[in-house]
């Protein structure tokens, strides 16, 4: 899973982040890689997550749930989602080494919010792509 | 691989503590969390059982200063040493740059010693990793106990069956004393930020 984001292709994702999702009135985004490191992290400054923590167990999550699907005949469950009281948490794979997780407050709608991820995850992969 | 923001000037790194189980993998997490607690922002994830043993993996994050004007964040993970998480310990290698392996210098441990080295090379040739390229230290833990006059496996006995081939640096240490456990994290670090810096700008 080597890779190498430019300047450029970070800024991309970012803006992306921001105009797809933060706009929308999510609380935090992280993208991280598939070994728990963060690349992207943004958040709506209300916050105070152990970012860190939370993509290297996101990381960790995702790929325990990959390995069951296998185990089901399944290539790959490509989203997760955890429901919480005031605060839930979506998680949907980028390509195949990326996964974007988006921590979101019960004022925002789930299938909004999923059609907006997908649009996101399209622009991104394009940009990871280039 | 280590991820270099090259936006935000940071580098994380990933360092896993590998061994058999009950081996004090996740004890040397605890003593340098328990010893650098005012430098670490965070807490210490433990992903347990019921009994006390890790079931997926703990987690330390922290930051080590500036290298090359970059920020160091480094990360520690231990796996689950028990045979049976073999698909744990292969996704917690997933993205490794340096490894710990923690062996346990009891007599009795000898033949779990070897599986797991043997375990490590298998997972870390699935991740297209060689042990032999890998920044690697040995950690032979548990020295304290030749005080209770528990049978031990001689630095020589464990250097020859463990480091023969591999001739990585190694610790003689007691993870419950602390003792080496600061001289094997500085070790590590410091070999794998050798394989990582050349790569920054």
């Amino acid at each position: 899973m080597d890779y190498n984001l430019g300047h450029e292709q970070l800024t991309k994702i970012e803006e992306v982040l921001q105009k797809d999702l933060m706009e929308m009135g999510v609380h935090c985004v992280i993208f991280i890689d598939m070994a728990g490191n963060i690349v992207v992290n943004l958040d709506d400054g209300n916050i105070k997550h152990d970012v860190y923590s939370l993509a290297a167990l996101a990381a960790g999550n995702f790929g325990a749930v990959s390995a069951m699907a296998q185990m089901i005949g399944e290539e790959d469950f490509s989203l997760l989602f955890h429901k919480g009281e005031k605060e839930s948490i979506h998680f949907s794979k980028v390509l195949n080494d990326f996964l974007l997780i988006i921590i979101f407050g019960h004022d925002i709608s789930l299938g909004l919010l999923r059609l907006k991820v997908t649009e996101s995850i399209e622009k991104i992969e394009k940009t990871l792509k280039s | 691989m280590s991820f270099i923001n090259f936006k935000k000037k940071e580098v994380q790194v990933k360092i896993v503590y590998y061994g058999p189980g009950r081996g004090g993998k996740t004890t040397n997490l605890e003593y340098i969390f328990s010893n650098f607690k005012n430098r670490i922002k965070t807490e210490l994830v433990a992903i347990k059982t019921q009994g006390d043993r890790t079931l997926f993996f703990d987690f330390l994050p922290f930051d080590i200063g500036k290298i090359k004007g970059y920020d160091v964040k480094v990360q520690l993970y231990t796996v689950p040493g028990q045979v049976k998480y073999d698909a744990t310990r292969e996704l917690v290698l997933r993205g490794v740059d340096g490894v710990v392996f923690v062996a346990d210098s009891m007599e009795a441990r000898r033949q779990q010693n070897l599986q797991s080295l043997k375990n490590l090379q298998d997972n870390l040739a699935i991740h297209k990793k060689s042990i032999f390229k890998i920044p690697l230290v040995l950690q032979y833990n548990k020295r304290d106990l030749a005080e209770q006059d528990i049978p031990l496996l001689s630095v020589e006995t464990l250097e020859k069956s463990l480091n023969s081939k591999l001739k990585v640096p190694f610790f003689e240490a007691s993870a419950v004393e602390g003792t080496n456990v600061v001289q094997t994290l500085k070790k590590i670090i410091s070999m794998t930020m050798a394989s990582v810096e050349n790569q920054l700008t």
